[in-house]
């Protein structure tokens, strides 16, 4: 959770009154609730004042001069009124919700859409609890302030100014005397709301650590138990708890300094209105039914008041919420389709690379310094060299998850930069470094990449992925859920299910991130029959970042990288006469697993 | 700020129970023993703003009757000044007051958070094993909150009101009973329609809950799932279905407002029904010449004040009832039985050798499920015992005997010859090490984490124990070097260089006695050949008990123990256990069993 704003100072930056105007602008969409919502408060607000005048009126012309019909009519009307106000106030509370949530769904919709289409690099820099923030947070923030914010401002301004008008009506010195008492109360929450903002804000956070100790310290158990963590753990919990407390106190002691004295402004009113009253009435500027329709109507100056000064702290928080989702909802798309882009026909498999540098976003050096090499249809190549010299990247550029810095990569001959997203990703077929599942069924995740698979094409792909046993093995076998609320699987059944996954889409070139945590032998085995299955398919062309020494050996064609270059190509019998960077790979392989072979 | 005796607080309460609600509420109590003067002194302060409360309307009508009517200016002016010093004495009480009971009851949560704190620290392990983490934390977090609720929103405002409320009440029925009884006939309808309106926005809150955690699930997997979306050409289908999660998500918010935007509307009519009751019954009475002006007057007022505490009551009694429940579970916690207490005349155990023996050493959590049955064997100092076996088969729970993180059921764990149940616990802790299988790092500073079993280790006994397992080159190069601050769960590090920092720590914590749980998870060449090199640093000289995952890490290991179902099956070192062609040969055979070349090439990550 993002810590909130502090309070802002009294001008709000300019970025921020740009970005609250154009959330407000949202309305647009939902112009007819807006309109209803408006509408309805203003006769609310009519309402509320004209009920102290039926008041007045059976005061008056009712009980001073004993008429009971006057009375009766009066409290008909005061019925009358209160069901009116009451369908109103219902109608407009509820319309402007709905016009909220609408404008809430249309920025989560088009926030979502946004994140579906930003490039890898976006990511490679985003962290997901801050986009989350952004999308679930931010978004409330500014749909609080855009439902009900606007339309209350606009009610409680309408309400002060209308209440002014009435009271002034009634008697102007009356009004004088009771604005002179209310007016402060606005001033004593917008102090308060100042200084409570930035304390609320530390209160969240502490509270965000206090939690945190609390997690690590039962994450941790073991290793605070066996290290004799346990009285520094107290300690340093304790000393947060402190924190929280002091902060908490203070906060008491901001709101004990504003409520009680917010109403007894307002009580100050009926004093002055009843005092300053009194002296009319004997001067017979004043009759006593218009001192009572007064007294009642000061509570609707009240509540604009008070309406208004928590209004303007949520403002400036909105503000800053919104200024967060318009920037997620703006940045610009890196990679999209060419305006001439082409649709790829159906793939050959010939990969080449032409002299590509390839530098990330915030890098200093390139990682790729001048790739070069051309794989013809049908082959598999394997890729080899130590963490950070490039076979990730390597691959992420034939879907083109990043473009070039410069030279060109090129399938069947064209430039995937030519070619239209959908066309080239729709022919290669990817199993990731992580083994990514989704929750939901297992069939529905090897079905992932085509939704509208059939349960035999989905079995066929499991098995070529050796991960028909085990699935056959599950409770519920292809509907089994998995993920988060489902059955927890192995790294080695997340890895096959990513394989099986991954064929079910027919790809006429694959690319496979070979590197799975260690699993026991059985699944080991496994999966390397899976990979043998997949490369002996003559008709795709394949890319492995090889783990497995099989695997290298088998491999058309090899190449060895090192510090963003191709050192070393060819295949297994030629590099292991030719390379001493090859030899030296393998042999720290060997000796890593403890046994000369 | 939701306001306390809202529908939307009432209706996110969900409505939860104590089993012994007498008992919680009597301990609740007890928890406010020290507080006594301070509460009391609150009571005061709020009899006093609730007698004002009351007293004030009366004012009011006292002189619109008497002072105005009768043109009496001076009685006027004097009734203005009884009036305005009740309406300041009201408010300085409620800032006392408030403050009071807001106080205390702050430093009553706070006290109980550190309680339930130590209270973790205490519990035994086997506390933690039935309860997983999240739900644990959550519970706690959820049931301290409802508790700190009550406290910040009920009390310090029900107190107040329920007193304010009392005294209205008498003063109606002292100033006019009849109208008075009439005016109440509104509070059961009021309680009635808040109590509908509640059970329904309950419902309706809980719709919105689920298709929120729906739409929230689907943005997280939606974020994280990003490169397959992009790679398996999925954004379209995504956003499809994220609109309707959305689209579900706004129904259900717009069906809650239905009724939320419902409730206020009808309380609305019902208080102007009451005002339509005084001045309608009121006024009948007064042409009847039974009651007068101002009387009507300050009923008008009453009947205006008396709405919100009724409202509020209803709120905070289901306020209560969910904090009672969440206390109860509290202090359930804080009833549970603590790690057993050394016992009476336990030693301290000073410097060792390291001979570690298991005396036929049973374990079971309960008399029907034995975990460890008659487990045996004799480590000498400086020698490396490595447990080998299933998941499940018992290895790690004949590593928790060692630092008494379970209490043996039978038999004895010995320690150069001490018996552990006769040795301080946190003495027989100094002499171990333990390094996990997940290497756990605390999101402080790095120089923090290395020193977190030694803390008064200086900076250069840190960079030495970094130097010994290899990291200190790395941490150099780190901005902030020494001093960087880890992210939750020690990110920004590789798995491999969090199981260093693990080393490390327990190079820094020089103990006699190691127990390693052998890392699974892949690591990249070069960082697993300082690993291997870390490892043997760290084993030498010290008597080490490892869980083995890989075979080939444990042909060194003096005594290998091959455990299956809770008991040693065979044991030996590696070259007689290969020999003898038993379940050990078994299990290196399926792990070797396309020869050398289905080994992996560790190349790359």
């Amino acid at each position: 959770m993002a810590p909130p704003e502090p309070a802002r100072d009294r001008r709000p930056d300019p970025r921020s009154r740009q970005a609250v105007l154009r959330a407000v602008k949202y309305l647009g969409q939902h112009r007819l609730d807006t309109a209803g919502a408006l509408i309805s408060l203003l006769l609310v607000a009519a309402a509320n004042l004209a009920a102290p005048q039926v008041v007045r009126v059976a005061v008056d012309r009712g009980l001073a001069v004993r008429d009971w019909s006057v009375v009766e009519l009066a409290v008909a009307g005061l019925l009358a009124i209160a069901v009116v106000r009451g369908l109103l106030t219902f109608l407009q509370g509820f319309l402007a919700e709905r016009a909220s949530q609408g404008v809430a769904f249309d920025l989560r919709d088009g926030l979502y859409a946004r994140i579906q289409k930003l490039s890898f690099s976006y990511y490679d820099q985003a962290q997901t609890g801050n986009l989350l923030t952004r999308l679930t947070n931010d978004v409330e923030q500014v749909r609080t302030f855009v439902g009900s914010g606007v339309v209350q401002l606009a009610a409680s301004l309408a309400m002060l100014l209308g209440t002014i008008v009435v009271l002034v009506r009634i008697n102007a010195v009356l009004a004088l005397a009771a604005l002179g008492t209310v007016v402060p109360i606005f001033f004593v929450l917008r102090r308060f709301v100042k200084r409570v903002g930035p304390l609320f804000g530390q209160v969240q956070q502490s509270l965000g650590k206090l939690n945190t100790q609390l997690q690590e310290s039962l994450q941790g158990l073991k290793v605070v138990r066996a290290f004799r963590g346990e009285a520094r753990e107290l300690a340093a919990y304790s000393a947060i708890n402190d924190t929280l407390r002091d902060q908490n106190l203070e906060s008491i002691k901001a709101i004990s300094n504003s409520f009680p004295f917010v109403n007894l402004f307002a009580n100050l009113g009926t004093v002055a209105v009843v005092g300053v009253g009194g002296v009319q009435i004997f001067r017979d500027q004043l009759t006593l039914g218009e001192l009572v329709a007064f007294n009642s109507s000061m509570a609707f100056l009240l509540m604009p008041l008070i309406s208004i000064g928590f209004l303007a702290a949520q403002i400036s928080r909105a503000g800053a919420s919104a200024v967060r989702v318009f920037e997620l909802l703006d940045t610009p798309l890196e990679l999209t389709d060419a305006p001439n882009a082409r649709v790829l026909p159906p793939l050959q498999g010939k990969v080449e690379f032409r002299d590509v540098v390839f530098r990330y976003a915030g890098a200093e050096a390139p990682i790729l310094k001048g790739i070069s090499f051309t794989i013809e249809p049908g082959q598999t190549v394997a890729l080899l060299g130590a963490t950070g010299s490039g076979k990730s990247t390597i691959i992420n550029l034939i879907p083109r998850f990043y473009d070039v810095t410069s030279g060109a990569v090129l399938v069947d001959g064209q430039d995937v930069r030519e070619l239209t997203l959908a066309s080239l990703r729709s022919q290669v077929g990817i199993v990731l470094q992580e083994a990514l599942l989704f929750s939901g069924t297992v069939k529905s995740n090897i079905a992932w990449g085509r939704p509208d698979a059939t349960l035999e094409q989905v079995k066929a792909a499991a098995v070529a992925a050796q991960a028909a046993g085990f699935i056959e093995a599950l409770p519920q076998g292809y509907d089994t859920l998995i993920g988060e609320k489902g059955v927890g699987l192995s790294g080695g059944q997340r890895q096959r299910l990513a394989i099986a996954r991954a064929l079910l889409t027919d790809p006429r070139l694959l690319i496979l991130d070979d590197s799975t945590s260690a699993v026991d032998a059985e699944t080991e085995r496994a999966i390397q029959r899976a990979l043998d299955a997949l490369m002996r398919d003559t008709k795709k062309t394949a890319f492995v970042i090889a783990q497995r020494l099989s695997t290298v050996r088998d491999a058309d064609l090899i190449l060895l990288l090192d510090q963003g270059r191709i050192v070393a190509q060819g295949t297994h019998a030629e590099l292991t006469a030719t390379s001493s960077l090859y030899n030296e790979i393998l042999g720290t392989q060997l000796k890593g697993e403890g046994g000369a072979p | 700020m939701r306001r306390p005796g809202s529908l939307e607080s009432m209706a996110e309460t969900e409505v939860q129970r104590a089993r012994d609600r007498a008992g919680v509420t009597r301990r609740l109590l007890l928890e406010l023993r020290p507080f006594v003067r301070p509460l009391v002194a609150a009571l005061g302060f709020v009899t006093i703003s609730a007698v004002g409360q009351s007293v004030a309307p009366w004012l009011v009508g006292h002189a619109i009757d008497h002072d105005i009517a009768h043109g009496d200016g001076r009685a006027l002016a004097i009734t203005m000044t009884v009036l305005l010093l009740v309406y300041v004495a009201s408010a300085f009480s409620q800032r006392a007051q408030s403050r009071l009971i807001g106080g205390t009851g702050q430093r009553v949560l706070a006290n109980l958070r550190v309680r339930l704190f130590s209270q973790l620290q205490a519990l035994p392990i086997s506390y933690f094993d039935t309860r997983p983490l999240g739900d644990l934390m959550s519970r706690l977090q959820g049931d301290v909150d409802t508790l700190n609720q009550l406290f910040a929103q009920g009390l310090t405002q029900l107190l107040g009101q329920l007193l304010a409320l009392v005294g209205i009440l008498v003063a109606m029925l002292v100033l006019d009973w009849k109208l008075a009884l009439a005016s109440f006939t509104i509070i059961p309808v009021m309680l009635g329609v808040t109590a509908f309106f509640a059970a329904r926005a309950r419902a309706a809150y809980r719709k919105t809950r689920e298709t929120t955690g729906k739409v929230s699930a689907d943005l997280q997997e939606g974020i994280v799932g990003i490169r397959e979306a992009q790679a398996f050409n999925r954004t379209a289908e995504n956003l499809a279905r994220f609109r309707e999660r959305n689209a579900a998500n706004r129904d259900a918010n717009v069906s809650a407002t239905g009724i939320t935007s419902a409730f206020s509307p009808a309380i609305d009519v019902l208080s102007t029904v009451g005002t339509a009751l005084v001045i309608g019954f009121g006024g009948w009475l007064m042409l009847n010449g039974e009651l007068s002006l101002g009387t009507l007057v300050a009923f008008l007022i009453y009947v205006q004040q008396f709405f919100r505490p009724v409202q509020l009551a209803a709120s905070v009694y289901t306020l209560a009832q969910s904090a009672l429940a969440g206390s109860e579970r509290l202090f359930a916690v804080l009833d549970a039985q603590v790690e057993v207490k050394d016992a009476a005349g336990a030693t301290v155990l000073g410097q060792v050798e390291g001979r570690l023996t298991f005396e036929h050493v049973s374990f079971a959590y309960d008399a029907t499920r034995p975990v460890l049955s008659d487990v045996s064997f004799e480590a000498p100092a400086g020698s490396m015992v490595a447990l080998v076996g299933r998941t499940g088969a018992g290895k790690t729970t004949i590593a928790n005997l060692v630092p008494r993180f379970y209490e043996v059921t039978q038999g004895r764990v010995l320690l150069d010859g001490h018996d552990l149940t006769t040795v301080t616990r946190s003495s027989l802790r100094a002499q171990l090490a333990l390094v996990p299988q997940e290497p756990f790092l605390f999101s402080t500073s790095l120089a923090e984490n290395i020193a977190y079993g030694r803390p008064d280790a200086t900076r250069e006994q840190v960079e030495g124990a970094a130097r010994t397992v290899g990291l200190h080159d790395f941490i150099v190069t780190l901005p902030k070097g020494y001093d960087t601050v880890l992210g939750e769960g020690g990110g920004l590090l590789s798995q491999g260089q969090r199981q260093l920092v693990a080393f490390a720590r327990a190079v820094l914590a020089d103990p006699r006695v190691l127990i390693l749980d052998e890392a699974t998870a892949n690591i990249d060449t070069r960082t697993e050949a300082l690993i291997q090199k870390a490892l043997s640093t760290l084993l030498a000289g010290r008597t080490s008990l490892v869980i083995a995952h890989r075979l080939s890490t444990i042909r060194s290991a003096t005594l290998i123990l091959v455990v299956d179902g809770g008991r040693i099956v065979e044991r030996g070192t590696h070259d007689e256990l290969l020999a003898k062609g038993g379940r050990y040969a078994e299990l290196h055979g399926q792990q070797f069993a396309d020869g050398p070349a289905a080994q992996r090439v560790r190349a790359s990550t």
